[in-house]
């Protein structure tokens, strides 16, 4: 088994009802139990806050964020255990975030092993 | 840990109630944008942490400390409600106010006040209750116009529109003062009607939604019964009335979601429960001198929830009992109802008669189920070719594909060799009319 991290950006459904806030709820909830259902979740990760800032370069220089656009900040992270990135790919399909035109980035962890 | 149903727009309702005492009726933009905002921290963090112990506590605590942020950003920006306005002013009641409004009696009494500020007299009743299943109900504009069949752009005009009355009003209505209380009761409980009636009759196709609708007008009668004064014997018919309809929903529509007609209904999928609390509310509501048009319509449907059959029903009873719907609350539509009930009573030419002679049956022309209740009764005769024909006319002023289905159902039972119904059978018209 191998581990793979899984990036969430954009995907924020905005000024959404209630009512569909909720159903959001019910299919990350759904989607994370089946994750672990399988084996699969190693962390269920967490939410980033949209703020925060940015240091750079040699200078060191701190800026406030947001760093990017709404749809490539990263709003959280959740860590996969998967047999390869082609089976931790498949898993990603699940993610309710398509539905609100987000993304999934998912990048395997690097072994330790030569 | 698993969501209750509809928890957040429920929520969401209650918490916008209380900070609108707070914030005053002119702030209500203000109270929406707090809830959406908690409301959007909860998607965020549940999503990746799971539902807390207490989710509506949650909920009211992220609420509670955005209304704080807002404040102390916008002290002296505003102004807000009357009296309990200037509490906000010092850092000193700022907290204590906040949480006295989170308080679970006082937020009970909120959601009440909430209601009864959405049936302001200024505003006609779609208004009333388009306002009541936004704000009390938290159903977003979409889902408002979902409901009603209407287009986004003109619910949204409608509700700014109505938001606009109340926001002269500065404050919630106030619900301590009797007087007050008592004038504003009866066009709360006919906004709560007519919101049942919306998912019990109404144009939505989504079985769904109409289900929604009926269980948030009961969800409201409730409060309002749970208010000593608002626990009145018309509201108590008016709960059993909803009771009585709610259990039989569940035999209105087949699997596929089409309506059933009234002798198609499965009896057996009717709901008990709901039938007995029905009667139950009704017995409370036998008090007192005062027979409301509730009292009539619970009467009406007690029966029908009883009856064994469709054949095996009281007619000569439901019969007296639009009698008296017609003397409290007289219109076409009861009118056909009487007349459609008289046709069971006597039979066919008698319901015709009643028919041709309904007052101000011109209002009922663009009504699909007054041709539809011809086309019954004249089947019923054997006069296909006739019958046939007033199907048509009916089906052309079909109001939705689910009422278009069902008339295009009624126009092929005329085509058929042997009619589908046993002689003496009732229209199925009925069970739309009732």
């Amino acid at each position: 088994m191998s581990e793979f991290l899984f990036l969430y950006r954009g995907g924020e459904s905005g000024r959404s009802s209630p009512e569909v806030a909720q159903q959001t709820i019910q299919k990350w909830m759904a989607w994370m139990k089946d994750m672990g259902a399988k084996g699969h979740l190693k962390d269920q990760g967490h939410p980033l806050d949209r703020t925060g800032k940015l240091v750079k370069g040699q200078k060191k220089t701190v800026t406030d964020g947001p760093f990017a656009e709404t749809k490539d900040i990263v709003g959280g992270y959740t860590l996969i255990e998967a047999k390869d990135l082609s089976q931790a790919t498949e898993i990603s399909l699940g993610c309710p975030i398509f539905e609100f035109g987000g993304s999934v980035e998912v990048r395997p962890i690097m072994q330790l092993s030569m | 840990m698993e969501l209750e149903e509809h928890l957040f727009r429920r929520e969401a309702g209650r918490i916008t109630a209380a900070l609108t005492r707070l914030f005053g009726m002119h702030n209500l933009a203000m109270a929406e944008d707090v809830v959406q905002d908690a409301f959007c921290r909860a998607l965020e963090v549940w999503k990746f942490r799971g539902v807390p112990e207490n989710p509506s506590a949650w909920l009211m605590a992220t609420a509670k400390n955005r209304a704080l942020d807002m404040l102390r950003r916008e002290r002296t920006a505003r102004t807000y409600a009357p009296e309990l306005g200037r509490l906000l002013e010092s850092e000193w009641t700022l907290v204590p106010a906040i949480q006295e409004v989170f308080s679970a009696t006082a937020i009970k009494d909120d959601e009440l006040r909430m209601m009864f500020s959405c049936c302001h007299p200024r505003l006609a009743e779609e208004s009333q209750i388009a306002l009541i299943l936004h704000i009390p109900c938290g159903f977003s504009v979409d889902e408002v116009a979902g409901a009603f069949v209407s287009g986004h752009a003109a619910m949204e005009k409608r509700i700014t529109r109505a938001k606009k009355v109340l926001a002269e009003s500065k404050r919630l209505f106030e619900i301590a003062d009797e007087d007050d209380f008592s004038a504003r009761l009866p066009a709360v409980q006919r906004a709560l009607y007519l919101l049942f009636n919306e998912g019990y009759h109404g144009a939505s196709t989504k079985s769904a939604v109409r289900t929604e609708l009926c269980q948030e007008a009961i969800r409201l009668t409730k409060i309002l019964l749970a208010h000593p004064q608002g626990a009145t014997p018309a509201t108590h018919a008016l709960a059993a009335l909803m009771h009585l309809h709610a259990a039989r929903l569940p035999g209105r529509m087949d699997g596929a979601g089409n309506l059933s007609t009234f002798y198609e209904q499965d009896r057996a999928k009717w709901d008990a429960q709901l039938v007995a609390e029905g009667q139950r509310l009704l017995n409370l509501a036998a008090s007192g001198p005062d027979l409301s048009e509730y009292h009539v319509e619970a009467g009406i449907a007690a029966i029908h929830a009883t009856a064994p059959t469709a054949e095996n029903t009281d007619w000569r009873t439901i019969v007296s009992f639009y009698d008296m719907l017609m003397n409290i609350r007289p219109s076409p539509v009861v009118a056909l109802n009487r007349a459609i009930a008289v046709a069971e009573m006597e039979g066919p030419e008698s319901g015709l008669r009643e028919l041709r002679a309904i007052e101000g049956r011109e209002r009922l022309l663009s009504y699909p189920f007054y041709s539809a209740a011809f086309g019954e009764l004249e089947l019923r005769r054997g006069r296909r070719k006739v019958a046939r024909e007033h199907f048509e006319s009916a089906l052309l002023l079909a109001r939705s594909p689910m009422e278009r289905q069902f008339l295009q159902k009624r126009v092929d039972a005329c085509e058929a060799e042997e009619s589908a119904r046993p002689a003496g059978s009732n229209t199925s018209t009925k069970a739309e009319a009732h």
